[in-house]
C-alpha cells in the first residue's frame, strides 16, 4: 500500500470508527513496524483514546455494580460484554455508552438506584420519556453528572412493539455468569452474536453500520471454534424469531468481510431469506449503508439508502399507525438536537 | 519556493481545484476553498510557507465553504468541513480565515495525542524554551507577539506540543492570533510586522492575526527544551514582576490548561513532571511590553545537575 492508499484508509476508517481496531489488528499480527511513519502516527493517536476508553469502562462498570449492588446480577451488552469477557471485537473499540439488560419488573428499581448514584435521565421531553417507557425495551439513556459517561438500561433486545419477540426470558436463562464475577452476566455466544444481528438488522441506528459488521464478523470467527457453535446459532436464531436478522448477518459479513460460514449454515438460514424482491432491495441499501461514512464509498444513492433503512428501522420497531405518528413528531414538533 | 511566488488569482484557483498543501510544524494540511478572504489571507499571512505542488498524505483534510442551504446567500455563512464533515456551527462569512485558524487548532488538539497539548504559547531562545499558559484574556498572545518580535523564536502562540517518548516541544509555528486592544498595541509595538485585517463580533471579540517571523517557519523542524514555564497576566500600571512558584502548583495549573492530560494517563503525568521538574516556574505581572521583554532577556536557564 502506498502513502496515497493509506491516507485514504485512514479517513475511510476514521469516520467508520474503525481506526483504532485496525491499529489493533496490525500490532496483534505483528505488522505495525510495516506501516509508513506519517500513518502509523496516526493509528497511534487513535489507539492512545482506544487504550483510555478501556480503563474508563472498567471503571464504570465498577461504579454500576456498586450502584445496583442490591438489585441482582445485570447482563452486560455488546462493547461492555466483549471488554470485560476480553472477546476480540472488544480490540480498538471506541465506546460511547454502557448497554445493561435488567428485568423488565426490577426497572425502577434499577432506575431508582442509579439515580441514588448520580446518573439523571435524559430526553427531558415528555413524548421522549413517554416514547422509551411505554413502548420501547429500554429507558431513556441516563447520563452521570459527574463523569458524563451514559448508561442504557435495557429490558429486552426489541420493544414489545416490534413484528418479531426475541424472549427476554429466554435470553436469560442463557446467559452464563462472567468468571471472576457473581454479579456481571453475559449472553450465550449464539445469543451474543444474534443481539449484535438484531442491533444492525432491526433497528434504524446505522452510524456504526460498518463496525457492528465487523464485531458480528469478529464474534463469528471467534465462537467458530465451539463444538456445534453454528447450528446452535441457526436452532437459537428460530427460536428468538431472528432467523431474517441472522440471514442478513450472515450474508453480507460474508459478502463485505469475507467471514468464513460454514456453506451447510447458509442453507439452513434460508428459512430467513426473505422473497427474491425485497432481498434485491435490502441488498442495494445495505451495502451502501454499510459502507463508511465518508465520501469516497458513497454514491448519489448513499443519503436515499441510509434513509430508507431509518425508516424501515422504525418500520420493524412498531405498527404503521404508530410509525407514522411518531416520525412526524420527530420531524415537526419534537426540539432539534443542538 | 514559497506561497508568495504565487500570485493571489493563481492561488485562489489552485485553493478551489486542486486544493494546497500547508506544511505548519510537523502536520501537513490539505485545504481547499472558494472563500475569498481565506485565499487572501493565506497570501498574506502563509507566504513564508513552502509552496508544496503534490502530497500523497496530509494529516488533515479541511475544507472551508458556504453553507448548502439559504444561508450560502443570507446572510453568508461559512462552516469549517473536517474531511467532508463539520466539527462546528458556522460563522458569519467574514470570519472565514479565523475560522481556519481555530479549525488548524482544533485539529491537532483533538487529534494529536502522541503529544501532551497544553493551552500555551511556547517560545524560544537558544534552545530553551519559556511555556506561557494562560485563560484567555491574560495577554498571553500580546506578550508572545512582542516576544518574537525582539528575538524569540515562536514554537506557538496557542498550542504547546510535548513529544510524550522524549518531553522536547516540537513547533507548530503559525500566525498569532490577536484580540481587541493587542491588535493596536502590537501594532505601535512592531510597526514592521505583518498583519491581517480586523475582523470584528466574533465570538472573541475583534480579531486580527500576525505574520509569524520567517526564522521561526524556516526552523519549524527544531525541537526546544522546556526551562522555565511562566503564567503570564497583564495588570495596568504594575512593574513587571516575576514571582516563584512551587512545581506541584505548577504542576496543577499546567494540567488544567491540557487538551489531553487525562486522555494520556500515566503517560501525560509521567511527561509533566518531566517537563515541569526540569523547569523555573513564575507568575509573571506586567504592564509595560518593554519591561516584559528586558525581564524575559534577563531569564537563564538553570544547569542541570544531571
Amino acid at each position: 500500500m502506498d502513502l496515497a492508499d493509506w491516507d485514504l484508509l485512514l479517513r475511510q476508517a476514521r469516520s467508520s470508527n474503525l481506526l483504532a481496531r485496525i491499529h489493533s489488528l496490525l500490532i496483534n499480527k505483528d505488522l505495525i513496524d510495516y506501516v509508513p511513519p506519517k500513518p502509523r502516527e496516526h493509528l497511534e493517536w487513535t489507539s492512545a483514546i482506544a487504550e483510555r476508553q478501556i480503563k474508563a469502562v472498567h471503571w464504570e462498570i465498577a461504579m454500576i455494580r456498586k450502584a445496583l449492588i442490591k438489585t441482582g446480577p445485570v447482563i452486560l451488552l455488546k462493547g461492555a460484554a466483549y471488554v470485560m469477557a476480553k472477546l476480540p471485537p472488544a480490540h480498538g473499540r471506541l465506546f460511547s455508552d454502557i448497554d445493561i439488560m435488567v428485568p423488565k419488573d426490577s426497572l425502577h428499581e434499577v432506575e431508582a438506584a442509579l439515580m441514588l448514584h448520580g446518573w439523571a435521565t435524559t430526553h427531558h421531553d415528555a413524548y421522549d420519556q413517554r416514547y422509551y417507557r411505554r413502548w420501547m425495551h429500554e429507558l431513556p439513556p441516563m447520563q452521570h453528572i459527574k463523569r458524563s459517561s451514559v448508561i442504557d438500561v435495557h429490558h429486552a433486545i426489541l420493544p414489545e412493539t416490534a413484528a418479531v419477540h426475541p424472549s427476554p426470558d429466554k435470553l436469560r436463562d442463557s446467559a452464563c455468569m462472567l468468571d471472576g464475577y457473581d454479579d456481571l452476566k453475559i449472553f450465550s455466544p449464539a445469543d451474543m452474536v444474534l443481539h449484535s444481528a438484531t442491533h444492525l438488522f432491526n433497528e434504524s441506528e446505522l452510524n456504526n453500520g460498518l463496525r457492528d459488521l465487523v464485531d458480528i464478523d469478529s464474534l463469528l470467527r471467534h465462537f467458530d471454534n465451539l463444538p456445534s457453535f453454528w447450528n446452535i446459532l441457526v436452532k437459537r436464531a428460530k427460536e428468538l424469531e431472528l432467523t431474517r436478522a441472522l440471514f442478513y448477518s450472515l450474508r453480507y459479513a460474508k459478502l463485505i468481510l469475507h467471514t468464513p460460514v460454514p456453506p451447510s449454515t447458509l442453507d439452513a438460514i434460508k428459512t430467513g431469506r426473505p422473497n427474491q424482491f425485497v432481498l434485491m432491495l435490502m441488498d442495494s441499501l445495505f451495502t451502501r449503508a454499510l459502507m463508511p461514512d465518508h465520501l469516497s464509498c458513497s454514491d448519489w444513492l448513499t443519503k436515499t439508502a441510509k434513509r430508507g433503512l431509518y425508516i424501515r428501522g422504525n418500520w420493524l420497531r412498531m405498527p404503521p399507525l404508530m410509525l407514522a405518528r411518531h416520525l412526524l413528531h420527530k420531524a415537526f414538533i419534537s426540539p432539534k438536537p443542538e | 519556493m514559497n506561497i508568495s511566488t504565487l500570485a493571489l488569482p493563481e492561488l485562489r484557483h489552485r485553493l478551489k481545484d486542486t486544493g494546497i498543501f500547508l506544511q505548519t510544524g510537523t502536520f501537513i494540511t490539505h485545504l481547499k476553498t472558494t472563500i475569498p478572504g481565506v485565499a487572501e489571507g493565506i497570501r498574506l499571512l502563509y507566504a513564508d510557507y513552502p509552496l508544496i505542488k503534490h502530497l500523497d498524505f496530509a494529516d488533515f483534510h479541511v475544507s472551508l465553504t458556504y453553507p448548502r442551504n439559504l444561508r450560502r446567500w443570507l446572510k453568508p455563512q461559512v462552516q469549517f468541513l473536517f474531511d467532508g464533515k463539520p466539527p462546528f456551527k458556522p460563522l458569519p462569512a467574514d470570519q472565514a480565515f479565523p475560522m481556519l485558524e481555530w479549525g488548524l487548532n482544533w485539529c491537532v488538539s483533538s487529534h494529536a495525542n502522541r503529544y501532551l497539548i497544553i493551552h500555551a504559547a511556547v517560545i524560544e531562545k537558544n534552545g530553551y524554551a519559556a511555556v506561557l499558559p494562560a485563560p484567555p484574556g491574560s495577554g498571553k498572545s500580546t506578550l508572545c507577539a512582542a516576544l518574537v518580535c525582539r528575538g524569540w523564536r515562536l514554537l506557538s502562540d496557542e498550542l504547546t506540543l510535548i513529544q510524550i517518548r522524549d518531553g522536547k516541544i516540537i513547533p507548530l509555528p503559525r500566525p498569532i492570533s490577536l484580540k481587541n486592544q493587542s491588535i493596536d498595541i502590537i501594532k505601535n509595538y512592531a510597526p514592521d510586522t505583518i498583519l491581517s485585517q480586523k475582523i470584528s463580533d466574533t465570538i472573541k471579540g475583534t480579531v486580527a492575526h500576525m505574520k509569524p517571523p520567517t526564522d521561526s517557519i524556516i526552523r519549524s523542524d527544531e525541537a526546544a527544551k522546556a526551562a522555565w514555564v511562566i503564567f503570564p497576566k497583564y495588570q495596568s500600571g504594575t512593574p513587571a514582576s516575576l514571582k516563584k512558584l512551587s512545581q506541584s502548583r505548577t504542576f496543577i495549573r499546567i494540567a488544567d490548561n491540557a487538551f489531553n492530560y487525562s486522555l494520556l494517563g500515566v503517560k501525560g503525568y509521567e511527561t509533566l513532571v518531566g517537563v515541569v521538574g526540569a523547569s523555573q516556574c513564575y507568575d509573571f505581572t506586567y504592564s509595560s511590553l518593554d519591561d516584559a521583554i528586558e525581564t524575559f532577556s534577563a531569564l537563564k536557564p538553570q544547569v542541570s545537575s544531571k
